[in-house]
Formats: C-alpha cells, structure tokens, sequence
C-alpha cells in the first residue's frame, strides 16, 4: 500500500487538489488501469522528457525557441507580458493577438522571496531596444496588488528603451449586465471609455 | 498606466457611504428617528459549530434575547450570526478555530446556515470551513461564491462584546478596526481595499527589511499603497463625520460624542485634493525609507490612523470617561450608524450585544432596549439572568441555551 500512499501524497500537492480528492483520483486511476493510469504514465514520462523552456520567453514546448517565437507570420513589433504560461494559453485560445509573449514567471513578492532578478525581467529588457524591432510592449499581469505592483516595476524597467508600454483594459466584461457589475469595474469602465 | 489611480479609487470610496439613499429607504434620514427597515435572521442552522454539534432557532424580526449560564454557548450563536458577513468574525478567529472539537475524533469542519430576510425578500446564506483546508465557503441562494467579500452585499451586522469596554483605552488598531467594520455596512469594497493596502504594506516592510535598494520595486509597492491608502483615508473621514454629526446631540441617556479620526493622510486629504494627497503621501513613504527599514512597518500611512472620540458635555477624551460613559458613547456610535446605515442602504444591519447589561446602570439599559425596540432593528442580545431583561416584555423572544442546546424559553 506504500505505492498507493505516495501516489496519493504527490497528487495531493496539485493545485486543486487535496487529499481527499488526491484519493479519489488514485481510486478511479487503480480502476482503470489500461484505459487510464499506463496511458498517464507514459504521457507524463514522455512530457517530463521532452519538455523546455524557451530560453527567449519562457514559454513551454518541445523545442527550445518555442514554435511562437519561430512563427515568422507573427508579428515581431509587439509583446504581450504574462505571469505564467497558463495565461499565455488564454491569450493564445482568443486567436486574437499574433505578436509574441513573454513569460515573466510569477510576481514580485519580497515575502516569498521573489525579486526582479528570479522573474524572467533581464530577459524581457533585453528584447527590446534601438536595434530591435519591438515597438509596443502588452502588460497582462494579474489585478493583484502583486500583480499590479509587477506591472509597475516592469513599467519603469522598460522606460529607458522608449518603447511603448499598454496594458490591458479594464471594464465591462463582454455578455456583461451593467446592473450587475461592481461599482469599482463600472467607474474604471466609465474612465476608460472609448469613442465609437 | 492610469494617471491617477487613487483619485478613482478614492472618490468611489466616499460615494459609497455619501450616495443619495436608494428609493427602497423609504425616505427616513437618520435624523427623524423612528422605526427603520431592517435586516433580520429568520433560520439560522449550526453544524459542528464551537461547542455545538447541532443547533437550529428560528427567530422573528423581533430582538432574540439568549440567556443561560457562563459557556453554555451563547456567544457562540453570536458569533455563528457574524460570520454571515465578510472577515473573521466577532471573535476574529481562524477558520478552523471554529470547528467542533470532540476528544479523539478527526475536527469535522463547521458550517452556518442562515435565511435572511432583506428589504428585496429572503436570501439563502450558507457558509463553513471547506473540508479540505482553511478556505471559508459562501453560497448564495445554494450557488456556490468565489469570495466571502459577496456576503457584504446581502447582510450586515455590528457587534458590542465585554472586550470593547476597553475600546477606548486599546490601541488605536482595535479602534480603526472598529471604524473599518462600520464602513464595511456602507462599502463592502472597503475590506478588500484594506487587504491590499495591507499587503503592500507587508512587502513594503519585508523589501525594506532585506535591505533591498531597488527604488523602482519600492515605488511599485508605493504606488499601490497610495491607491489604496488613500481611498481608506477618505472613507474613513467621510464616516467619521457623519457619525459625528448623528451623534452631536445628547440621545436620552446616551452623550452627545465628538468623533474624528486623525491621522496624517486624513490630515492632507482635508487640505487639498486626493491628488495632491497622492503627491505628499508618496514622498512621505520616500523619504521615510530609511527609518521605516529600521523600524519595520511605514511611519505614514492610514494604517497609523486613529479614531477620537470625545465625550461632548464633559469635553473629556472618551478614554478618560468612566467605563459606563465609555460604554453608552460606544453604544450611541453604534446606534447612530444602524440609523445611518438602515436611511443609505435601505436596511438597518442587526446588532449582536453580547453582555451588554454589563456596566450599564438601569436606566440607560432600558433606554437601550427601547432605542432598539424603537427602531425594529433585530438584536441577539446575551445575558446570564432573564430578569434583566423585563424592560422588553414580550416585545423580544427568548430562549434558553444550556450545555450547547437552544430552545425558546417558556
């Protein structure tokens, strides 16, 4: 049973999970063996294998230089800063934005030790520049305090280089009711109305 | 970037608690006295709560008086009615703090349930700890909600327990807390605003501490403590003074009392615009890095702030009254924020007063029970002796609690 407990105890340290739903997951994977659990196993060896970290933004793939950065069609005048890969996927599922991405790696949290040069920051500023062609430079950080506060020092990092720095906009979710929304996303949606 | 961030923040902060009451108050202003609309728990359900297994009561609008002897369980039922709304509670505990504790058996985690009736009819509150951690739970009407801050926009409640006799006397930080809890029946926002502060405020001190010279990381956390700080100032002394204001009358037994909160930024913000603010505070926390890297913590900011409250006919400091002034000072905020609260938001929050016969002489504990009975407000209101309470009559319901059981009293 000592295989079990482990497996139990590693899946419990997933984000989502705890023990008891680290549990159940064992149970359902013991269940189906075949159809499941060899078929995870061997997606997670080869995963754990071949997977990098593009060393040019910090994205995942099987090649280093990930296959955003190859993409010649994509445009190289703009880049869109994010925390984590996972919000480089959310970006990526819109199909709407065709610059590149930079992976930042977390936030800045003196609490938990993390400082500008444990995120990908050295890496950012050297992409852009006189003899660069990025132009515009996207900041899509969380509206945490830390993220926020990330955004900020990114910001005043980037100023130097004269590049231009947006961010997203903050408002009226689409399919949203107005009668609905906090007061705080209504007056920021007021504030940054945009002509029609 | 926004250019001014705090300017934004800071003027939602105030229009929250200044905004023209709604149509639903039925035009009464805190002023004209009278019965006011109000919040009230009409089932309230317990599950492995402090030391209940189960307990379950099913008030009307009427005050609920819960008598019965020291740790029967009480301020248990209380603090059950509190975590109805965003925060800790009126014990401030942890949330597994409140789990049932049997000898021997694995903590089962606690929940509260509750119907309250609103001025927009019944809403289903349910909340607990999640079984699988510290997390605290909420749902609304059985759906399932991100964030316990959504509580704040169903219900509200003010509490008096024995450990705010000693208010005035406490650190200002009790008092602020104080101050920030009434804002919350105004603006829900107001306690995210302040986790936010806080927390920049925390990496702030820690950046500090490490010894750190990175000014652009620095100003990043400044930046953020400005934005927020200054929206807290703001609402702040916007409901300082008009309690100041609802309570600058003596009310029967209950004294006239001079409130203000002082305090740096609430100090630049009554002499110029929330920009100019911005400026100041903001150099103020530059030039104070140095100090603030030795002494932890900021030496300016909203969190310094204190709430003065002065006992008007005496013109004495709140602090140097007698604990039964102090006590009826306390009491006549209290009230004047639920008249506040009950004319802005359409309904008047419910009180928990936990003790509350306690230092008070006969007469202002009548003239309390009748200030409450007067306005229709529900309080849960604890006592060891039923005696105490004859003022009320069968205007209140009572029940017995005893060795962890609730039941309505003969």
């Amino acid at each position: 049973m000592q295989e079990i407990e482990r497996l139990v105890q590693l899946l419990a340290r997933l984000p989502g999970l705890g023990p008891r739903s680290a549990r159940r997951a064992v149970l359902m994977l013991i269940k189906r063996k075949e159809s499941l659990m060899q078929p995870l196993a061997m997606a997670l060896a080869e995963a754990a294998d071949k997977i990098r970290t593009c060393t040019t933004c910090g994205n995942l793939d099987t090649s280093d230089t990930c296959a955003i950065c190859r993409d010649p069609t994509r445009d190289q005048t703009a880049i869109c800063v994010v925390e984590q890969v996972g919000d480089l996927w959310a970006l990526e599922r819109t199909g709407v934005f065709r610059g590149r991405y930079h992976v930042l790696g977390g936030v800045l949290s003196a609490i938990d030790g993390v400082g500008p040069e444990d995120l990908n920051i050295a890496a950012l500023l050297a992409r852009v520049g006189p003899d660069h062609p990025v132009q515009e430079v996207i900041l899509a950080t969380n509206l945490t305090v830390d993220g926020q506060t990330t955004a900020h020092y990114v910001t005043e990092r980037l100023e130097p280089s004269g590049v231009k720095v947006s961010r997203l906009a903050h408002g009226v979710p689409v399919g949203g009711e107005l009668d609905y929304l906090d007061d705080g996303t209504l007056a920021t949606a007021l504030k940054s109305r945009q002509l029609v | 970037m926004t250019a001014h961030p705090a300017d934004l923040e800071t003027r939602l902060a105030a229009a929250r608690i200044t905004s023209a009451p709604p149509a639903s108050a039925t035009g009464l202003t805190a002023e004209t006295g009278g019965r006011v609309p109000a919040l009230s728990v009409r089932r309230l359900r317990l599950n492995a709560f402090r030391n209940y297994s189960q307990a379950s009561l099913d008030p009307d609008r009427r005050p609920v008086v819960l008598t019965g002897a020291n740790g029967a369980g009480k301020t248990n039922l209380l603090e059950a009615v509190s975590l109805l709304t965003p925060g800790r509670g009126l014990r401030r505990a942890k949330t597994s703090e409140v789990d049932r504790i049997v000898p021997g058996a694995a903590p089962t985690p606690w929940a509260v349930a509750a119907t309250i009736d609103t001025d927009t009819g019944p809403v289903e509150i349910g909340t607990g700890r999640d079984p699988e951690g510290e997390r605290r739970m909420v749902r609304i009407d059985g759906n399932p909600e991100k964030s316990q801050a959504v509580l704040g926009e169903y219900f509200s409640v003010v509490w008096l327990t024995p450990q705010m006799d000693r208010l005035f006397q406490d650190s200002a930080g009790e008092r602020r807390r104080f101050l920030d809890r009434l804002i919350y029946g105004f603006d829900p926002a107001h306690a995210g605003r302040l986790t936010g502060y806080d927390k920049a405020l925390r990496q702030r001190a820690r950046l500090l501490k490490d010894g750190s010279r990175d000014a652009a990381w620095l100003g990043a956390l400044e930046a953020q403590m400005i934005e927020r700080g200054i929206a807290i100032a703001a609402a702040r002394r916007v409901m300082a003074d008009r309690l100041a204001r609802a309570c600058a009358r003596e009310d029967g037994p209950f004294p006239g009392a001079g409130i203000a909160v002082e305090g740096d930024v609430e100090t630049w913000l009554g002499e110029g615009a929330a920009l100019d603010t911005e400026d100041r505070f903001g150099a103020a926390l530059q030039a104070n890095r140095a100090r603030d890297a030795e002494t932890g913590g900021a030496a300016v900011g909203p969190h310094r702030a204190d709430l003065v409250v002065t006992h008007l006919a005496k013109e004495l400091p709140a602090g140097q009254c007698s604990t039964g002034e102090q006590k009826a000072l306390l009491i006549a905020i209290v009230l004047a924020h639920a008249r506040l609260q009950a004319a802005e938001r359409g309904a008047g929050p419910v009180l928990l007063l936990d003790e509350v016969a306690a230092h008070l002489d006969e007469a202002r504990r009548d003239a309390l029970f009748e200030t409450v009975l007067g306005l229709g407000l529900q309080a849960w209101i604890t006592g060891t002796d039923r005696v105490t309470f004859g003022a009320f009559g069968d205007r209140a319901q009572y029940f017995e609690v005893e060795a962890a059981q609730v039941r309505p009293a003969a």
